[in-house]
Protein backbone atom coordinates (compact mmCIF):
# COMPACT_ATOMS: atom_id res chain seq x y z
CA UNK A 1 0.00 0.00 0.00
CA UNK A 2 1.51 3.31 -1.20
CA UNK A 3 0.34 6.65 1.19
CA UNK A 4 -0.32 9.53 -0.83
CA UNK A 5 2.77 12.22 0.40
CA UNK A 6 1.02 14.83 1.68
CA UNK A 7 2.76 18.26 3.65
CA UNK A 8 1.03 17.46 6.73
CA UNK A 9 3.72 14.09 7.36
CA UNK A 10 7.30 15.85 7.29
CA UNK A 11 9.06 13.56 9.07
CA UNK A 12 9.94 9.87 7.98
CA UNK A 13 8.03 8.66 4.95
CA UNK A 14 4.66 6.35 5.98
CA UNK A 15 5.80 2.61 6.75
CA UNK A 16 4.08 0.23 4.60
CA UNK A 17 1.48 -1.24 6.65
CA UNK A 18 2.08 -4.83 7.41
CA UNK A 19 1.21 -6.69 10.73
CA UNK A 20 4.13 -5.26 12.75
CA UNK A 21 3.48 -2.09 11.82
CA UNK A 22 2.36 -1.06 14.53
CA UNK A 23 4.33 -3.04 16.86
CA UNK A 24 6.55 -0.12 16.49
CA UNK A 25 6.05 2.27 19.51
CA UNK A 26 6.21 5.38 17.33
CA UNK A 27 3.90 4.16 14.71
CA UNK A 28 1.28 2.67 17.61
CA UNK A 29 1.93 6.29 18.95
CA UNK A 30 0.09 8.10 16.31
CA UNK A 31 -2.20 5.85 15.63
CA UNK A 32 -3.71 5.34 18.93
CA UNK A 33 -3.55 9.29 19.16
CA UNK A 34 -6.29 9.27 16.08
CA UNK A 35 -7.82 6.54 17.56
CA UNK A 36 -8.24 7.47 21.13
CA UNK A 37 -10.40 10.28 20.72
CA UNK A 38 -12.50 8.35 18.02
CA UNK A 39 -13.25 6.27 20.49
CA UNK A 40 -13.94 8.50 23.07
CA UNK A 41 -16.60 10.36 21.19
CA UNK A 42 -18.00 6.67 20.15
CA UNK A 43 -18.36 6.26 23.87
CA UNK A 44 -20.06 9.22 24.71
CA UNK A 45 -22.68 8.92 21.59
CA UNK A 46 -23.18 5.53 21.88
CA UNK A 47 -23.81 6.04 26.13
CA UNK A 48 -25.93 9.21 25.81
CA UNK A 49 -28.15 7.31 23.16
CA UNK A 50 -27.94 4.02 25.08
CA UNK A 51 -28.89 6.01 28.37
CA UNK A 52 -32.04 7.40 26.58
CA UNK A 53 -33.45 4.72 25.16
CA UNK A 54 -32.78 2.83 28.54
CA UNK A 55 -34.36 5.69 30.80
CA UNK A 56 -37.35 6.90 28.18
CA UNK A 57 -37.76 4.41 25.61
CA UNK A 58 -38.15 0.98 27.45
CA UNK A 59 -40.90 0.15 29.66
CA UNK A 60 -40.95 -0.88 32.60
CA UNK A 61 -40.31 -4.26 33.70
CA UNK A 62 -43.25 -6.13 34.85
CA UNK A 63 -41.77 -7.94 37.72
CA UNK A 64 -38.86 -5.87 38.87
CA UNK A 65 -40.05 -2.37 38.31
CA UNK A 66 -37.49 -0.02 37.79
CA UNK A 67 -34.81 -0.91 39.92
CA UNK A 68 -34.41 -3.67 36.64
CA UNK A 69 -32.58 -0.61 34.67
CA UNK A 70 -29.72 -1.33 36.08
CA UNK A 71 -28.75 -4.42 34.24
CA UNK A 72 -28.19 -1.89 31.08
CA UNK A 73 -24.56 -0.66 32.84
CA UNK A 74 -24.10 -3.92 34.73
CA UNK A 75 -24.44 -6.29 32.02
CA UNK A 76 -21.65 -4.19 29.64
CA UNK A 77 -19.83 -4.04 32.96
CA UNK A 78 -20.05 -7.78 33.72
CA UNK A 79 -19.23 -9.04 30.04
CA UNK A 80 -16.03 -6.43 29.72
CA UNK A 81 -14.59 -7.48 33.07
CA UNK A 82 -14.27 -10.67 31.65
CA UNK A 83 -13.31 -10.23 27.68
CA UNK A 84 -10.80 -7.68 29.23
CA UNK A 85 -9.25 -10.63 31.49
CA UNK A 86 -9.11 -12.50 28.46
CA UNK A 87 -7.92 -9.90 26.24
CA UNK A 88 -4.88 -9.00 29.36
CA UNK A 89 -3.83 -12.71 29.27
CA UNK A 90 -4.14 -12.63 25.74
CA UNK A 91 -1.55 -9.58 25.08
CA UNK A 92 0.67 -10.93 28.22
CA UNK A 93 1.32 -14.21 26.34
CA UNK A 94 1.63 -12.61 22.73
CA UNK A 95 4.19 -10.71 24.73
CA UNK A 96 5.61 -13.67 26.36
CA UNK A 97 6.18 -15.42 23.16
CA UNK A 98 7.25 -13.16 20.82
CA UNK A 99 8.99 -10.85 23.38
CA UNK A 100 6.76 -7.80 21.88
CA UNK A 101 7.01 -4.46 23.62
CA UNK A 102 3.62 -3.40 22.37
CA UNK A 103 1.76 -6.35 23.88
CA UNK A 104 3.22 -6.07 27.28
CA UNK A 105 2.01 -2.69 27.05
CA UNK A 106 -1.20 -3.45 26.47
CA UNK A 107 -1.52 -5.89 29.10
CA UNK A 108 -0.82 -3.32 31.36
CA UNK A 109 -2.75 -0.88 29.92
CA UNK A 110 -5.89 -2.89 30.21
CA UNK A 111 -5.77 -4.09 33.74
CA UNK A 112 -7.15 -0.92 35.73
CA UNK A 113 -9.72 -0.97 33.23
CA UNK A 114 -11.25 -4.28 33.40
CA UNK A 115 -10.76 -3.79 37.46
CA UNK A 116 -12.72 -1.10 37.38
CA UNK A 117 -15.40 -2.88 35.14
CA UNK A 118 -15.28 -5.31 37.65
CA UNK A 119 -16.05 -3.31 40.58
CA UNK A 120 -18.99 -1.52 38.32
CA UNK A 121 -19.82 -4.92 38.15
CA UNK A 122 -19.99 -5.96 41.94
CA UNK A 123 -21.23 -2.43 42.86
CA UNK A 124 -24.74 -2.08 40.49
CA UNK A 125 -25.46 -5.78 40.70
CA UNK A 126 -24.87 -4.98 45.15
CA UNK A 127 -27.40 -2.41 44.40
CA UNK A 128 -29.60 -4.45 42.27
CA UNK A 129 -29.88 -6.38 44.56
CA UNK A 130 -30.71 -4.71 47.74
CA UNK A 131 -34.41 -3.81 46.56
CA UNK A 132 -34.77 -7.26 44.30
CA UNK A 133 -33.07 -9.48 46.78
CA UNK A 134 -33.43 -7.78 49.80
CA UNK A 135 -29.70 -7.98 50.55
CA UNK A 136 -26.31 -5.98 49.52
CA UNK A 137 -24.52 -9.16 48.98
CA UNK A 138 -24.81 -12.99 48.67
CA UNK A 139 -22.23 -15.95 48.44
CA UNK A 140 -23.73 -17.04 44.48
CA UNK A 141 -21.41 -18.49 42.59
CA UNK A 142 -21.58 -15.81 39.92
CA UNK A 143 -20.96 -12.57 42.51
CA UNK A 144 -18.14 -14.91 44.26
CA UNK A 145 -16.01 -15.56 40.96
CA UNK A 146 -16.62 -11.47 40.01
CA UNK A 147 -15.04 -10.81 43.12
CA UNK A 148 -12.33 -13.03 42.86
CA UNK A 149 -11.84 -12.00 39.46
CA UNK A 150 -10.98 -8.44 41.26
CA UNK A 151 -8.79 -10.08 42.74
CA UNK A 152 -6.84 -11.26 39.96
CA UNK A 153 -6.66 -8.05 38.39
CA UNK A 154 -5.39 -6.77 41.86
CA UNK A 155 -2.32 -9.53 42.30
CA UNK A 156 -1.35 -8.19 38.38
CA UNK A 157 -1.34 -5.18 39.35
CA UNK A 158 0.37 -4.82 42.41
CA UNK A 159 2.82 -7.65 41.03
CA UNK A 160 3.75 -5.11 38.34
CA UNK A 161 3.98 -1.79 40.43
CA UNK A 162 6.45 -3.71 42.70
CA UNK A 163 9.01 -4.36 39.86
CA UNK A 164 10.93 -1.52 39.38
CA UNK A 165 13.05 -3.33 36.34
CA UNK A 166 10.02 -3.12 33.74
CA UNK A 167 11.28 -6.13 31.93
CA UNK A 168 11.03 -8.04 34.79
CA UNK A 169 7.92 -6.19 35.43
CA UNK A 170 6.79 -7.23 32.01
CA UNK A 171 7.30 -10.58 32.03
CA UNK A 172 6.71 -11.81 35.48
CA UNK A 173 2.75 -9.86 35.03
CA UNK A 174 2.41 -12.07 31.97
CA UNK A 175 3.26 -14.99 33.62
CA UNK A 176 0.68 -14.49 36.29
CA UNK A 177 -1.94 -13.04 33.90
CA UNK A 178 -1.21 -16.46 31.56
CA UNK A 179 -1.69 -18.53 35.01
CA UNK A 180 -4.72 -16.57 36.09
CA UNK A 181 -6.38 -16.97 32.95
CA UNK A 182 -5.79 -20.92 32.97
CA UNK A 183 -7.23 -21.03 36.53
CA UNK A 184 -10.35 -18.89 35.72
CA UNK A 185 -12.41 -21.63 34.91
CA UNK A 186 -11.58 -23.71 37.74
CA UNK A 187 -12.31 -21.47 40.06
CA UNK A 188 -15.42 -20.71 38.00
CA UNK A 189 -16.63 -23.97 38.36
CA UNK A 190 -15.18 -24.93 41.91
CA UNK A 191 -17.54 -21.79 43.12
CA UNK A 192 -20.39 -23.31 40.70
CA UNK A 193 -20.82 -25.88 43.78
CA UNK A 194 -22.54 -24.04 45.86
CA UNK A 195 -26.48 -23.21 45.20
CA UNK A 196 -26.72 -20.89 43.32
CA UNK A 197 -29.21 -17.40 43.95
CA UNK A 198 -28.49 -14.75 40.49
CA UNK A 199 -30.85 -14.98 37.68
CA UNK A 200 -29.95 -17.24 34.72
CA UNK A 201 -28.63 -15.29 32.19
CA UNK A 202 -30.61 -12.35 30.46
CA UNK A 203 -29.14 -13.02 26.91
CA UNK A 204 -28.48 -16.45 25.88
CA UNK A 205 -26.89 -17.55 21.67
CA UNK A 206 -29.91 -18.92 20.15
CA UNK A 207 -32.45 -19.01 22.68
CA UNK A 208 -35.66 -17.59 22.67
CA UNK A 209 -35.27 -14.32 23.37
CA UNK A 210 -37.78 -13.09 26.25
CA UNK A 211 -36.85 -9.43 26.97
CA UNK A 212 -38.83 -6.69 25.60
CA UNK A 213 -36.64 -5.31 22.25
CA UNK A 214 -36.17 -1.93 23.23
CA UNK A 215 -34.37 -3.24 26.49
CA UNK A 216 -31.78 -5.18 24.43
CA UNK A 217 -31.40 -2.44 21.96
CA UNK A 218 -30.56 -0.25 25.04
CA UNK A 219 -28.16 -3.06 26.46
CA UNK A 220 -26.36 -3.27 23.42
CA UNK A 221 -26.20 0.40 22.78
CA UNK A 222 -24.51 0.64 26.38
CA UNK A 223 -22.87 -2.74 25.75
CA UNK A 224 -20.98 -0.76 22.72
CA UNK A 225 -20.28 2.29 24.70
CA UNK A 226 -18.64 -0.03 27.24
CA UNK A 227 -16.60 -1.35 24.48
CA UNK A 228 -15.50 2.00 23.15
CA UNK A 229 -14.58 3.50 26.16
CA UNK A 230 -12.61 0.46 26.88
CA UNK A 231 -10.42 0.88 23.71
CA UNK A 232 -10.53 4.59 24.40
CA UNK A 233 -8.65 4.56 28.06
CA UNK A 234 -6.77 1.75 27.03
CA UNK A 235 -5.47 3.92 23.70
CA UNK A 236 -4.68 6.70 25.79
CA UNK A 237 -3.06 4.78 28.94
CA UNK A 238 -1.10 2.44 26.19
CA UNK A 239 0.23 5.93 24.69
CA UNK A 240 1.28 6.86 28.32
CA UNK A 241 3.08 4.51 28.72
CA UNK A 242 4.43 4.07 25.17
CA UNK A 243 6.22 7.76 25.92
CA UNK A 244 7.36 6.84 29.25
CA UNK A 245 9.53 3.86 28.00
CA UNK A 246 10.65 5.06 24.86
CA UNK A 247 11.36 8.47 26.64
CA UNK A 248 14.92 9.00 25.53
CA UNK A 249 14.55 7.97 21.72
CA UNK A 250 15.21 10.02 19.26
CA UNK A 251 11.22 9.98 18.09
CA UNK A 252 10.19 10.82 21.46
CA UNK A 253 12.64 13.67 22.19
CA UNK A 254 10.99 14.80 18.57
CA UNK A 255 7.70 14.73 19.82
CA UNK A 256 8.28 16.78 23.14
CA UNK A 257 10.97 19.80 21.09
CA UNK A 258 7.66 19.74 18.55
CA UNK A 259 4.92 20.37 21.29
CA UNK A 260 6.75 23.02 23.19
CA UNK A 261 7.35 24.86 20.28
CA UNK A 262 3.65 25.10 19.77
CA UNK B 1 13.62 -32.49 34.72
CA UNK B 2 17.20 -33.56 36.49
CA UNK B 3 17.12 -35.75 39.34
CA UNK B 4 20.14 -35.36 40.60
CA UNK B 5 19.39 -31.54 40.71
CA UNK B 6 16.20 -32.43 42.69
CA UNK B 7 17.71 -35.06 45.35
CA UNK B 8 20.55 -32.51 45.91
CA UNK B 9 17.99 -29.08 46.09
CA UNK B 10 16.09 -31.35 48.24
CA UNK B 11 17.82 -32.87 50.90
CA UNK B 12 20.06 -29.51 51.33
CA UNK B 13 16.41 -27.66 52.15
CA UNK B 14 16.03 -30.67 54.77
CA UNK B 15 19.13 -30.26 56.12
CA UNK B 16 18.92 -26.68 56.55
CA UNK B 17 15.32 -26.69 57.94
CA UNK B 18 16.95 -29.06 60.40
CA UNK B 19 20.16 -27.18 61.78
CA UNK B 20 16.83 -24.06 62.72
CA UNK B 21 14.43 -26.13 63.69
CA UNK B 22 12.99 -23.03 65.71
CA UNK B 23 11.96 -21.45 62.24
CA UNK B 24 10.78 -24.87 60.46
CA UNK B 25 8.49 -24.83 63.38
CA UNK B 26 7.07 -21.96 63.10
CA UNK B 27 4.61 -22.03 60.33
CA UNK B 28 2.96 -24.93 62.57
CA UNK B 29 3.23 -22.65 65.28
CA UNK B 30 1.06 -19.86 63.76
CA UNK B 31 -1.11 -22.96 62.53
CA UNK B 32 -2.24 -24.02 66.10
CA UNK B 33 -2.07 -20.02 68.05
CA UNK B 34 -4.01 -18.69 64.76
CA UNK B 35 -6.91 -21.85 64.16
CA UNK B 36 -7.22 -21.21 68.17
CA UNK B 37 -7.82 -17.76 67.92
CA UNK B 38 -11.57 -17.93 66.42
CA UNK B 39 -13.04 -19.80 69.64
CA UNK B 40 -12.06 -16.75 71.64
CA UNK B 41 -13.44 -14.57 68.95
CA UNK B 42 -16.74 -16.66 68.24
CA UNK B 43 -17.52 -17.71 71.41
CA UNK B 44 -17.27 -21.20 72.82
CA UNK B 45 -20.80 -22.73 71.33
CA UNK B 46 -19.59 -26.11 70.66
CA UNK B 47 -22.53 -25.93 67.51
CA UNK B 48 -20.88 -22.90 66.08
CA UNK B 49 -17.60 -24.53 66.44
CA UNK B 50 -18.20 -27.85 64.84
CA UNK B 51 -19.94 -26.25 61.70
CA UNK B 52 -16.66 -23.77 61.13
CA UNK B 53 -14.37 -26.14 62.22
CA UNK B 54 -13.26 -27.76 58.79
CA UNK B 55 -13.22 -23.86 57.15
CA UNK B 56 -11.44 -22.60 59.93
CA UNK B 57 -8.58 -25.42 59.87
CA UNK B 58 -8.38 -24.93 55.77
CA UNK B 59 -7.77 -21.31 55.99
CA UNK B 60 -4.95 -21.02 59.01
CA UNK B 61 -3.74 -24.09 56.98
CA UNK B 62 -3.65 -21.83 53.56
CA UNK B 63 -2.04 -18.82 55.65
CA UNK B 64 0.54 -20.79 57.24
CA UNK B 65 1.61 -21.99 54.11
CA UNK B 66 1.08 -18.54 52.40
CA UNK B 67 3.16 -16.77 55.26
CA UNK B 68 6.16 -19.23 55.31
CA UNK B 69 6.77 -18.53 51.56
CA UNK B 70 8.68 -15.87 51.17
CA UNK B 71 11.87 -17.00 52.91
CA UNK B 72 11.50 -20.32 50.38
CA UNK B 73 14.06 -18.93 47.34
CA UNK B 74 15.02 -15.42 49.14
CA UNK B 75 18.11 -16.65 50.99
CA UNK B 76 19.45 -18.74 47.78
CA UNK B 77 18.75 -15.54 45.92
CA UNK B 78 20.22 -12.83 48.36
CA UNK B 79 23.73 -14.89 48.27
CA UNK B 80 23.78 -15.73 44.89
CA UNK B 81 23.28 -19.70 45.11
CA UNK B 82 20.24 -19.26 42.88
CA UNK B 83 22.16 -18.19 40.07
CA UNK B 84 24.30 -21.01 40.23
CA UNK B 85 21.91 -23.83 40.53
CA UNK B 86 19.85 -22.46 37.36
CA UNK B 87 23.19 -22.91 35.66
CA UNK B 88 22.86 -26.65 36.13
CA UNK B 89 21.41 -28.57 32.72
CA UNK B 90 17.18 -28.63 32.92
CA UNK B 91 17.87 -27.26 36.60
CA UNK B 92 14.88 -24.83 36.62
CA UNK B 93 12.16 -27.63 36.73
CA UNK B 94 14.30 -29.37 39.32
CA UNK B 95 14.84 -26.48 41.58
CA UNK B 96 11.22 -25.71 41.47
CA UNK B 97 9.94 -29.22 42.35
CA UNK B 98 12.61 -29.74 44.66
CA UNK B 99 11.86 -26.69 46.77
CA UNK B 100 8.33 -26.89 46.54
CA UNK B 101 8.81 -30.69 47.89
CA UNK B 102 11.06 -29.23 50.85
CA UNK B 103 8.49 -26.71 51.51
CA UNK B 104 5.90 -29.39 52.17
CA UNK B 105 7.81 -32.01 54.02
CA UNK B 106 8.63 -28.85 56.03
CA UNK B 107 5.92 -26.64 56.68
CA UNK B 108 2.77 -29.02 54.96
CA UNK B 109 3.39 -32.36 56.84
CA UNK B 110 3.21 -30.65 60.16
CA UNK B 111 0.25 -29.05 59.37
CA UNK B 112 -1.18 -32.09 58.49
CA UNK B 113 -0.26 -34.21 61.63
CA UNK B 114 -2.02 -31.32 63.70
CA UNK B 115 -4.99 -30.93 62.06
CA UNK B 116 -7.00 -33.23 63.94
CA UNK B 117 -5.57 -32.21 66.97
CA UNK B 118 -7.08 -28.83 65.77
CA UNK B 119 -10.25 -30.79 64.67
CA UNK B 120 -10.42 -32.23 68.29
CA UNK B 121 -9.81 -28.60 70.08
CA UNK B 122 -12.88 -27.18 68.08
CA UNK B 123 -14.95 -30.35 68.44
CA UNK B 124 -14.41 -31.62 65.43
CA UNK B 125 -16.74 -35.10 65.25
CA UNK B 126 -14.26 -38.03 65.06
CA UNK B 127 -15.97 -39.51 61.60
CA UNK B 128 -15.21 -36.75 60.04
CA UNK B 129 -11.30 -36.25 61.52
CA UNK B 130 -10.04 -38.86 58.82
CA UNK B 131 -11.47 -36.48 55.74
CA UNK B 132 -10.08 -33.28 57.46
CA UNK B 133 -6.46 -35.50 57.18
CA UNK B 134 -6.92 -36.65 53.79
CA UNK B 135 -7.64 -33.55 52.71
CA UNK B 136 -5.08 -31.63 54.28
CA UNK B 137 -2.85 -34.28 52.93
CA UNK B 138 -4.23 -34.05 48.88
CA UNK B 139 -4.15 -29.93 49.49
CA UNK B 140 -1.35 -28.82 51.14
CA UNK B 141 1.25 -30.03 48.60
CA UNK B 142 -1.29 -27.93 46.30
CA UNK B 143 -0.45 -24.81 48.58
CA UNK B 144 3.05 -25.30 48.54
CA UNK B 145 2.81 -26.30 44.54
CA UNK B 146 0.96 -22.83 43.81
CA UNK B 147 2.86 -20.92 46.96
CA UNK B 148 6.09 -21.63 45.27
CA UNK B 149 4.94 -19.48 41.86
CA UNK B 150 3.79 -16.72 44.09
CA UNK B 151 7.93 -16.94 45.55
CA UNK B 152 9.43 -16.78 42.77
CA UNK B 153 7.67 -14.35 40.92
CA UNK B 154 7.85 -11.84 43.96
CA UNK B 155 11.48 -12.58 44.40
CA UNK B 156 13.61 -9.98 45.85
CA UNK B 157 10.57 -7.11 46.25
CA UNK B 158 10.04 -5.44 48.89
CA UNK B 159 6.70 -6.37 49.89
CA UNK B 160 7.10 -10.00 48.85
CA UNK B 161 5.35 -11.37 51.76
CA UNK B 162 1.74 -9.38 51.22
CA UNK B 163 2.27 -9.55 47.35
CA UNK B 164 2.89 -13.28 47.68
CA UNK B 165 -0.92 -13.65 49.29
CA UNK B 166 -2.52 -11.36 47.19
CA UNK B 167 -1.46 -13.52 44.10
CA UNK B 168 -1.55 -16.72 45.36
CA UNK B 169 -4.96 -16.93 47.38
CA UNK B 170 -7.22 -16.30 44.30
CA UNK B 171 -5.79 -19.28 42.85
CA UNK B 172 -5.66 -20.87 45.72
CA UNK B 173 -9.65 -21.06 46.16
CA UNK B 174 -10.67 -24.16 44.70
CA UNK B 175 -8.30 -26.16 47.01
CA UNK B 176 -10.02 -24.38 49.96
CA UNK B 177 -13.31 -25.13 48.80
CA UNK B 178 -12.96 -28.91 47.79
CA UNK B 179 -10.63 -29.29 51.05
CA UNK B 180 -13.19 -27.71 53.15
CA UNK B 181 -16.13 -29.42 51.96
CA UNK B 182 -14.82 -32.59 52.16
CA UNK B 183 -15.26 -32.52 55.97
CA UNK B 184 -18.91 -30.18 55.50
CA UNK B 185 -20.05 -33.11 53.21
CA UNK B 186 -19.48 -35.99 56.14
CA UNK B 187 -21.07 -33.60 57.98
CA UNK B 188 -24.12 -33.56 55.72
CA UNK B 189 -24.46 -36.94 55.61
CA UNK B 190 -22.82 -37.18 52.32
CA UNK B 191 -20.31 -39.02 50.60
CA UNK B 192 -16.36 -37.02 51.00
CA UNK B 193 -15.14 -38.97 48.09
CA UNK B 194 -16.24 -36.47 45.25
CA UNK B 195 -14.61 -33.67 46.87
CA UNK B 196 -11.50 -35.79 47.68
CA UNK B 197 -11.17 -37.04 43.65
CA UNK B 198 -11.29 -32.92 42.84
CA UNK B 199 -8.69 -32.11 45.46
CA UNK B 200 -6.49 -34.90 43.68
CA UNK B 201 -7.62 -33.87 40.36
CA UNK B 202 -6.09 -30.17 41.61
CA UNK B 203 -3.48 -31.77 42.75
CA UNK B 204 -2.05 -33.35 39.77
CA UNK B 205 -2.80 -30.56 37.98
CA UNK B 206 -0.32 -28.19 39.92
CA UNK B 207 2.06 -31.38 39.98
CA UNK B 208 2.38 -30.47 36.21
CA UNK B 209 1.74 -27.19 35.75
CA UNK B 210 3.55 -25.02 38.96
CA UNK B 211 6.89 -26.24 38.65
CA UNK B 212 7.19 -25.41 34.85
CA UNK B 213 5.95 -21.66 35.76
CA UNK B 214 7.77 -21.72 38.83
CA UNK B 215 10.90 -22.16 36.80
CA UNK B 216 9.69 -19.47 34.09
CA UNK B 217 9.48 -16.98 36.91
CA UNK B 218 12.97 -17.62 38.38
CA UNK B 219 14.47 -17.36 35.08
CA UNK B 220 12.26 -13.76 35.17
CA UNK B 221 13.78 -13.28 38.26
CA UNK B 222 17.66 -13.63 38.11
CA UNK B 223 17.75 -12.74 34.50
Amino acid sequence: MHAVNSPAVTSAARPRLTWFTFASPANFYRLAGVLGPVCGLAAAAFALAGLWVGFFVAPTDAVQGEVYRIIFIHVPAAWLSMVLYVAMAFWAAIGWFLNARMAFIFARAIAPTGALFTVLALWTGSLWGRPTWGTWWVWDARLTSELILLFLYLGYMALVAAIDDTRRADKAGALLAIVGVVNVPVIYFSVVWWNTLHQGSSLTMGAKQHMASTMLIAMLLLTLACWAYAFAVVFVRARAIVLEREGDTAWARALVANSNQG
Amino acid sequence: MNGAVFLAVYLRDLRLAWRRRTEALLPVAFFLVAASLFPLGVGPDPQVLKLIAPGVVWVCALLAAMLSMPPLYAADHADGSLEQLLLARDAGLAVAAAKAAGHWTISGAPLVVGAPLLGLLLGLPSEELPVLFVSLLLGTPILSLLGGVGAALTLGLRSAGMLIVLIVLPLAIPALIFGAGAAAAVDAGQSASPHLSLLGALLIACLLGAPPATAAALRIAVE
